[in-house]
């Protein structure tokens, strides 16, 4: 049907109008040209650098790039491999759930004040990423060490000298603190959106306070729910800085046992299958959950 | 001097893989025509960060009539790459002892031509035949340190076990918490091995396997797997037991209130000894100046200056003397090598048994 419509009005469009179209849209690609510079050199030419070392063979002194194999895929079956996925995966998803729990009232908080108020909040949550990571990284190694203020307020209320770092719980504090904001900003705009009218109309039809938010707020806003859940799953899953810093790096996880890979066995190629299979997981996930999201919204 | 900030090194990393490249072909020395003093143009140093102070290759650039760069790593596994894949303008590189001997194998460093290097008579002869390059025909020693344990005694007392009891054994339980290991397979791995009474070079995988154990017995006890902060760990009193260098251990105490108050040893079973060496690319551009580099850095003055600004050992003999009283006194202090020199290995690169030993280690943490 659509292409008979198509057909006719291609039939008695003006010959000078297709080449204006055309002229638009040359324009429009010269626009975007910035865009796609910085994908290709950025992330298609690194990504292809990683795909090809990856069926490359280890040697003593470097990578040989001749003899493409697949010994460094076969590796990735090892239970060792399959355990620090699980780890890291597990982590992820704690991190993904706290940040989701503390996030979403924030937000709903937030997205229903004046406009003064939700933009001073948002400068408020917007302020960490003034100072690098790192350094916030290393501040929190303080507040949670020996003598810290943790530990001085845990001998205050009389539980003893506390230490919260080199835990686990420490790396979950410590990522959540990281991607918090990441969960906050897509969720309040989601939220943001939602017509009040319809929370209002909801309650004057009996509805309770849970059933409003079961029924109307959570699925318009799940939008941000599932951007802000995958903006912080993915980076939680190749969390390197977070469990080196907070946890004492003493479990393995993805992200510090592909730099092992290149920093300690200097098997390159091993690293770039661990890494491609990691970006290859994610980015289907990423399908998928959009996929499924996009239907249900 | 050995892995520190491995973030920053993973950017770097990323960046190299760029540059890597493979095929090269080098060895012989380009500096045949070279006469000893001759500089042929400026010197391009890649060294480790904060192992030179800047003046004294200032010094050496106004002796010569040239100018004198220095760009800085933090890890060996960065500085391979970007020798191998050639053109990298540099005139003297610093590895360490495996990375020598991965760096020969691999063609990418060139012979030294020893007429040019007549300071080569200062070198001790303790550092003149390492085993990673066994005539000293590609590396020259540049500083040296070993790996052992830090105790605070006002935690710990002095009635501690003098080896890797210390950390591998019920000992450690009363220290639960406020201990750190090296965050490095080949470092810890090998102070388990020590334990154990292998060699930290084995590729025995059933040793291996036992160490991989020992690790993980004792794991619960650490606060961390650290490299980086360890010596700062210690001293700011959030742990009582580090494993580290000698020179970040020494220089760190140094700057402490009371630094007699910390020990450093290596235990009895024995340790690490590392050394950094200079050498010179394959490719490098200026061989004559590098190899005059070399020369004037082996002046045992120099050498002395050197030690005295990074505060890690000399290999150099003439150096000794004029030494901080310090840092002479702890490099000679008997107390630091309990199992004396014959217990102490350097690390050798053991080709693709170095994965075996980055998965035990992986295991091990669990």
């Amino acid at each position: 049907m659509a292409t008979t419509v198509e057909t006719i009005a291609e039939a008695v469009t003006p010959e000078f109008e297709h080449s204006n179209e055309r002229l638009r849209r040359r324009r429009g690609a010269l626009l975007a040209l910035p865009a796609y510079l910085y994908l290709i050199i950025f992330f298609v030419i690194p990504f292809g650098i990683v795909v090809v070392y990856s069926f490359a063979t280890r040697t003593r002194f470097g990578t040989d790039l001749s003899g493409w194999n697949l010994n460094s895929y076969r590796r990735l079956g090892d239970d060792l491999v399959r355990d620090v996925l699980f780890r890291s995966a597990w982590l992820a998803l704690l991190t993904t759930v706290v940040c989701l729990v503390l996030a979403y009232p924030f937000s709903y908080y937030m997205a229903t004040r004046s406009e003064r108020t939700r933009n001073l909040m948002l400068v408020f949550v917007m302020i960490p990423f003034w100072t690098n990571f790192l350094v916030r990284t290393y501040a929190w190694r303080v507040i949670l060490g020996t003598d810290g203020p943790y530990s001085q307020l845990t001998s205050a209320v009389g539980l003893g000298s506390g230490r919260l770092l080199f835990t686990q719980v420490a790396v979950v504090l410590g990522l959540v603190y990281g991607f918090l904001p990441f969960m906050i900003l897509p969720l309040y705009a989601s939220i943001e959106r939602v017509d009040p009218r319809l929370l209002e109309a909801s309650r004057d039809l009996y509805a309770t306070g849970f059933g409003t938010f079961r029924r109307i707020l959570l699925p318009l806003s799940m939008p941000g729910v599932i951007a802000g859940s995958i903006l912080v799953f993915v980076p939680s899953l190749g969390a390197y800085v977070t469990p080196s810093i907070l946890g004492g790096a003493k479990t393995t996880l993805l992200g510090s046992y592909i730099v092992t890979q290149f920093l300690s066995a200097r098997d390159f190629p091993f690293g770039a299958a661990l890494s491609f299979v990691l970006m290859i997981v994610m980015l289907s996930a990423t399908l998928i959950y959009f996929r499924k999201g996009g239907r249900t919204l | 001097m050995k892995s520190n900030g491995k973030a920053t090194v993973g950017i770097l990393l990323a960046l190299s893989f760029l540059a890597t490249a493979c095929g090269s072909d080098g060895g012989d020395s380009a500096a045949g025509s070279c006469e000893v003093g001759q500089v042929d143009g400026d010197l391009a140093l890649y060294n480790w960060a904060e192992y030179i102070d800047e003046e004294q290759l200032d010094e050496f650039a106004a002796e010569y009539g040239i100018s004198a760069t220095m760009d800085t790593y933090e890890s060996n596994e960065v500085l391979q790459p970007k020798i191998a894949a050639g053109n990298s303008g540099y005139d003297v590189i610093v590895p360490s002892d495996y990375m020598v001997g991965i760096l020969i194998a691999g063609e990418h460093v060139q012979a030294l031509n020893k007429d040019l290097i007549p300071n080569l008579s200062n070198v001790s002869p303790d550092f003149a035949n390492p085993s990673y390059d066994p005539d000293g025909s590609y590396a020259v020693p540049y500083q040296w340190g070993y790996t052992g344990i830090a105790v605070d005694t006002e935690v710990v007392g002095t009635d501690f076990p003098r080896s890797w009891d210390i950390v591998f054994s019920d000992f450690a339980a009363d220290y639960s918490g406020r201990i750190t290991l090296l965050d490095d397979p080949r470092e810890t791995l090998g102070a388990a091995l020590k334990s154990l009474g292998y060699s930290l070079n084995t590729t025995d995988q059933s040793q291996l396997d036992e160490a991989q154990a020992l690790v993980s017995e004792y794991k619960d006890n650490l606060a961390a797997f650290n490299t980086d902060s360890g010596d700062e760990l210690i001293t700011s009193g959030e742990t009582a037991i580090a494993h580290g260098y000698s020179g970040d251990m020494f220089t760190q105490f140094l700057e402490t209130d009371d630094p007699s108050r910390y020990v450093f040893f290596v235990p009895e079973e024995g340790g690490t000894r590392w050394i950094d060496n200079m050498a010179i690319p394959f490719d490098a551009p200026h061989p004559c100046t590098a190899h005059t580099f070399i020369n004037w850095l082996l002046d045992g003055e120099q050498g002395a200056a050197l030690s005295n600004w990074n505060y890690y050992g000399t290999p150099n003999s003439a150096s000794i003397d004029l030494l901080d009283e310090e840092l002479n006194a702890f490099l000679t202090d008997p107390t630091v090598l309990t199992g004396g020199q014959e217990t102490l290995e350097s690390i050798i690169d053991t080709g693709d048994f170095e994965t075996n030993y980055a998965d035990a280690f992986s295991r091990a943490k669990g």
